[in-house]
């Protein structure tokens, strides 16, 4: 007994030593966001601001261009997931229920074309986009987002285990394909469906390097892009930065929090081998 | 089911054709771009490209740059990947501890760091490395070590990334290892336990063993990821000090982005993916052997 | 008709439509685009409220570029057709530029113009613009580098004046390395080692009347025995403990020269306004000189000019700005912005300017200012040599050995270069 009260004891001590390790970082970055100028640099380190001041927030908001960023991003985040959905969903459902030539060679395509790592197609997407003349546009990231191959793959696993019974019926009752999809596949796949936008909205709202160099109007910056940005010019301003970086953050954790439980099925479908 | 597969196509269509316009033909595109000198010249003047067949590739080979480049990759690779695949795998099995209380808290904390930007996630720990006002020098001055110049020193700054990036993405794995310990059957524990073994011993002897197959996804995932780094040396050293945290990735935006040779970037991507490929395969090999050796 | 169909085709519609929609109404704004960087671009709204009052007609839209990331940002745009009318563009770019077709000659401009002479401007500035006999900008602002130093460090170890020569340089150092406490690490000198920041090493060999490049631009000379000599002083303030290493150590230059983490650094006219505004305790304690004398005193030729970009729809509206930022007066409003010095000699003459101290000493140094080479490649080749010099800095090689393979890197960067002049795919 005393030896579990020993046990569990270290075994908290330890989990909170490492919470601590990834915590610190978030909580500096917060505090600091809420300091004057030149606060964040003293030595030694004050941890909590003397005075709560959201100078650096109102410096961002109205002499930079932050408000813009964080529109651009949401705009680009909603168009990606409520796009990418549909045209993931329509694939994934193609590839679990229907029989066809070529299925196969197909899918095994798409499996293996996962590794091929995504730098290699910038530089001819970049010119085909300034062909199209949509650069600085935000199809120019909708676009190439439309479809993923992790997406399909994962439909693709869920839809695979709604009966076929289900499906016979209404196909019984003069149901076209398209009605199935849509009233009944769609409804059903809700949780996975959850868990894609989920992955999508994350993913394409922390992207950097293709935002990066599709967007070179100031106006049509992503959150992390015009943040970089400033880093660049105002290396300087530490609490600058730290407020940026608060705003960059804040409204993905508050998703997450909202929706964890879909993620981590996600992580859990994903990670099944095939 | 319905046999009529041409419904199959349309429903494919979208997604096939996006992938083909914006993924297949670059990747095709790319390849034929490896072929030629096309550069900042060209960009005004198409009459002003070469076709120059293998040459960039030659360069590459005689580039010390890239080699050192690559060298950076799987010295990133080598030791951060066994280091996030470990920590990982450690924290999920004190989180599986059914002793533990605040279950969720300690997954939201470590999960935290894997959701977030990496762009403003670089803007703290840069902070944190500050050689004269970092907290980490602060805590190490504690215990009368360092001051160590963390980013500025070419021995240290690719362990600082290394540090950055386990921290950043231990909490995915996490989840994936606690996926898979939720698979294990409480019996062997039980059967093991009445065995006298303690616990470390019932890890190593039937935990380990039985996530074997979740290790194996692990080590592809951070091995393909890990050999695409690239945003963290952009940000927080832009490759230096004295190229020492000199990514392939980086080198290639470099040469692509920075200074315009379409061409020669096109051809250091190629060499990625091919290093990205044989990894992924030559796991697989192993692991499948591993599996047959049982 | 299929009735889920029915519900499928207005987002497919809505999917496709928009692609064409939305690009077609972004071309409809009449503004005239210009891009700045840094502080310029900070203060330019307020000097164009004056450019709005005389021509409502042009609104002016200014975006602002950070410098760090100002040169990739133009070429990925000019990659992607999306420059904007105008640019600020730094005077070693403008070579660049040029080679790429990116600009448009602005000689048929100037005959026109009741403002803009070449004769109101600093030749030597004037002619960094003037590449194949054409005019490609419009100087709008000079600069070079000077000696900032503190007086009061300097005062301490013996100098009331700071040094005019590399040899007082040197002493300079070594006495105020000798006298700080061995633990606080402080350095006499604060040289940027970022591989787009290569400046120091460039007036260093200016100064010692080395070479960069030969034969026509067409291969490297870094092993003209001027240049390394010129690179082995600079090195050996890195040997010898007068500067520092580690930029990270120097997160933040102001804060460390107000600490004494270092006495002098080299750099242009915005750092007297950053010193003034972010140190002011600092006050009187600081100055600038004339870069100290190698075999003479030169100092590159910085600034920035105005350029219309060739794909321009509106170059006379574009015009039209460049003239109103030429005129004497606006000039020296801007001066008093932003501390750039002008690039009209009239508007030298405000009393402003002259009765500046800190200024004066730009004011000697741009008598003797040298271009940097014209050429596209120029910029490569400035940060492959700071890639050598860090690590001769580090102890990785020698300088000897750096030269050489300098030399070779360079020789293969003008590679194509030399291949186009031979097919007379370039004006030359």
């Amino acid at each position: 007994m005393i030896r579990n009260t020993a046990k569990s004891l270290l075994l908290h001590l330890c989990l909170f030593v490492a919470a601590a390790f990834t915590l610190i970082p978030f909580l500096w970055m917060l505090s600091a966001s809420f300091m004057k100028n030149g606060e964040a640099t003293l030595f030694p380190p004050h941890f909590v601001p003397t005075h709560i001041s959201f100078q650096q927030y109102a410096i961002l908001f109205h002499e930079l261009n932050m408000g813009r960023y964080f529109l651009n991003s949401t705009i680009l985040a909603l168009g990606v997931t409520g796009g990418s959905l549909l045209v993931n969903a329509m694939a994934g459902f193609a590839f679990a229920k229907f029989t066809f030539p070529g299925k196969r060679p197909v899918f095994t395509l798409l499996l293996t074309s996962m590794i091929i790592p995504g730098q290699i197609t910038m530089l001819p997407v970049f010119l085909l986009l300034n062909k199209l003349g949509l650069l600085n546009t935000y199809w120019g990231i909708i676009l190439p987002g439309l479809a993923s191959i992790f997406g399909i793959f994962l439909i693709r696993q869920y839809v695979s285990t709604i009966p076929d019974s289900l499906l016979e019926a209404a196909y019984m009752d003069g149901g076209s394909s398209f009605l199935i999809f849509w009233k009944i596949i769609m409804p059903l796949a809700k949780p996975v469906l959850i868990t894609l936008a989920l992955f999508t909205f994350m993913g394409t709202w922390n992207d950097f390097l293709w935002p990066l160099i599709v967007m070179t109007k100031d106006s049509m910056y992503t959150l992390p892009v015009g943040l970089a940005g400033l880093l660049g010019e105002h290396a300087q301003d530490t609490e600058l930065m730290m407020a940026g970086s608060v705003i960059t953050i804040i409204p993905i954790i508050l998703i997450f929090l909202f929706l964890q439980k879909y993620y981590v099925q996600g992580i859990l479908v994903g990670s099944i081998k095939e | 089911m319905k046999k009529t597969y041409q419904i199959a196509y349309i429903f494919l269509a979208p997604a096939l054709l996006t992938l083909t316009v914006f993924f297949f033909l670059p990747v095709l595109a790319a390849l034929g771009m490896s072929f030629t000198d096309f550069d900042i010249y060209s960009i005004g003047n198409l009459a002003r490209t070469r076709f120059v067949f293998l040459q960039n590739y030659q360069h590459l080979l005689h580039d010390p740059l890239f080699w050192k480049s690559l060298l950076n990759t799987a010295y990133f690779v080598l030791v951060a990947g066994p280091l996030t695949i470990f920590v990982s795998l450690f924290t999920a099995m004190a989180l599986q501890s059914s002793l533990l209380r605040f279950k969720s808290f300690f997954r939201l904390a470590f999960f935290l760091p894997v959701i977030t930007n990496l762009v403003a996630i670089a803007v703290v720990w840069r902070y944190l490395y500050h050689p004269r006002f970092g907290l980490l020098n602060y805590i190490l001055a504690l215990f009368h070590c360092g001051p160590i110049d963390w980013l500025g020193n070419p021995h240290w700054a690719m362990p600082a990334l290394i540090l950055l990036a386990t921290w950043k993405n231990f909490g995915y794995f996490m989840m994936i290892y606690i996926a898979g310990l939720q698979t294990i059957p409480g019996e062997l524990y039980e059967a093991s336990s009445l065995d006298g073994a303690n616990w470390w011993r019932q890890q190593w002897h039937v935990t380990v063993p039985l996530l074997a197959p979740t290790t194996l996804l692990v080590t592809i995932m951070t091995v393909v990821g890990y050999l695409q780094f690239f945003a963290e040396p952009y940000i927080m050293t832009q490759g230096g000090p004295l190229n020492a945290t000199l990514s392939v990735v980086l080198y290639l935006y470099d040469q692509g982005f920075r200074w315009w040779k379409m061409g020669y970037s096109a051809s250091i991507a190629f060499v990625l993916f091919s290093v990205v490929f044989l990894a992924a395969v030559l796991q697989l090999y192993l692991g499948k052997r591993r599996e047959a050796w049982g | 008709m299929i009735p889920g169909l029915k519900r499928l085709i207005p987002i497919v519609i809505l999917l496709t439509v928009p692609v064409v929609g939305c690009h077609s109404l972004s071309k409809q704004n009449k503004a005239v685009t210009f891009w700045a960087m840094g502080q310029e671009g900070k203060h330019l709204e307020t000097l164009l409220v004056k450019f709005a009052r005389l021509h409502p007609e042009i609104p002016v839209k200014i975006q602002r570029i950070p410098w760090s990331s100002a040169h990739e940002k133009l070429l990925t745009a000019f990659a992607g057709q999306s420059t904007p009318d105008i640019c600020q563009l730094g005077n070693t770019w403008i070579a660049e530029f040029e080679s790429m077709g990116a600009l448009t000659p602005l000689d048929s401009f100037v005959l026109g113009s009741p403002v803009v002479r070449s004769s109101n401007f600093f030749s030597g500035i004037w002619q960094t613009n003037v590449i194949h006999k054409k005019l490609y900008g419009i100087p709008w602002y000079v600069d070079t580098r000077v000696l900032f130093y503190r007086k009061d460090l300097l005062a301490k170890v013996g100098y009331r004046n700071p040094p005019t020569t590399w040899r007082e340089w040197a002493e300079v150092s070594k006495r105020i390395k000798r006298a700080s406490p061995p633990n606080e690490g402080n350095f006499a000198n604060y040289f940027p080692l970022a591989h787009n920041n290569p400046y120091v090493p460039v007036i260093l060999i200016m100064e010692n009347e080395g070479r960069f490049l030969k034969k026509n631009k067409c291969y490297g000379a870094f092993e003209d025995p001027n240049t390394v000599k010129a690179l082995q002083f600079y090195v050996d303030f890195f040997k010898n403990g007068w500067a520092p290493k580690n930029m990270s150590r120097v997160s933040n230059i102001y804060q460390g020269f107000q600490a004494g983490f270092f006495s002098m650094f080299i750099s242009g006219p915005w750092d007297i306004n950053e010193i003034r505004e972010r140190v002011p305790s600092l006050r009187n304690k600081w100055g600038t000189a004339p870069m100290p004398k190698g075999k003479k005193s030169v100092s590159v030729a910085g600034g920035a000019s105005l350029v219309i970009f060739k794909s321009s729809k509106r170059k006379s509206e574009a015009w039209k700005v460049i003239e109103f930022l030429s005129r004497s007066e606006t000039q020296t409003d801007f001066f008093k912005l932003t501390r750039d010095l002008p690039a009209v000699r009239k508007a030298w003459s405000d009393s402003s300017i002259l009765s500046d101290p800190q200024i004066r000493a730009f004011r000697e140094q741009l008598e003797t200012v040298q271009p940097t080479p014209k050429l596209a490649e120029w910029e490569q080749i400035a940060s492959k040599m700071q890639e050598y010099l860090e690590k001769v800095i580090y102890g990785r090689m020698t300088l000897k050995q750096a030269v050489i393979d300098l030399d070779r890197d360079v020789d293969r960067i003008l590679e194509k270069r030399r291949w186009l002049l031979s097919q007379n795919l370039l004006p030359e």
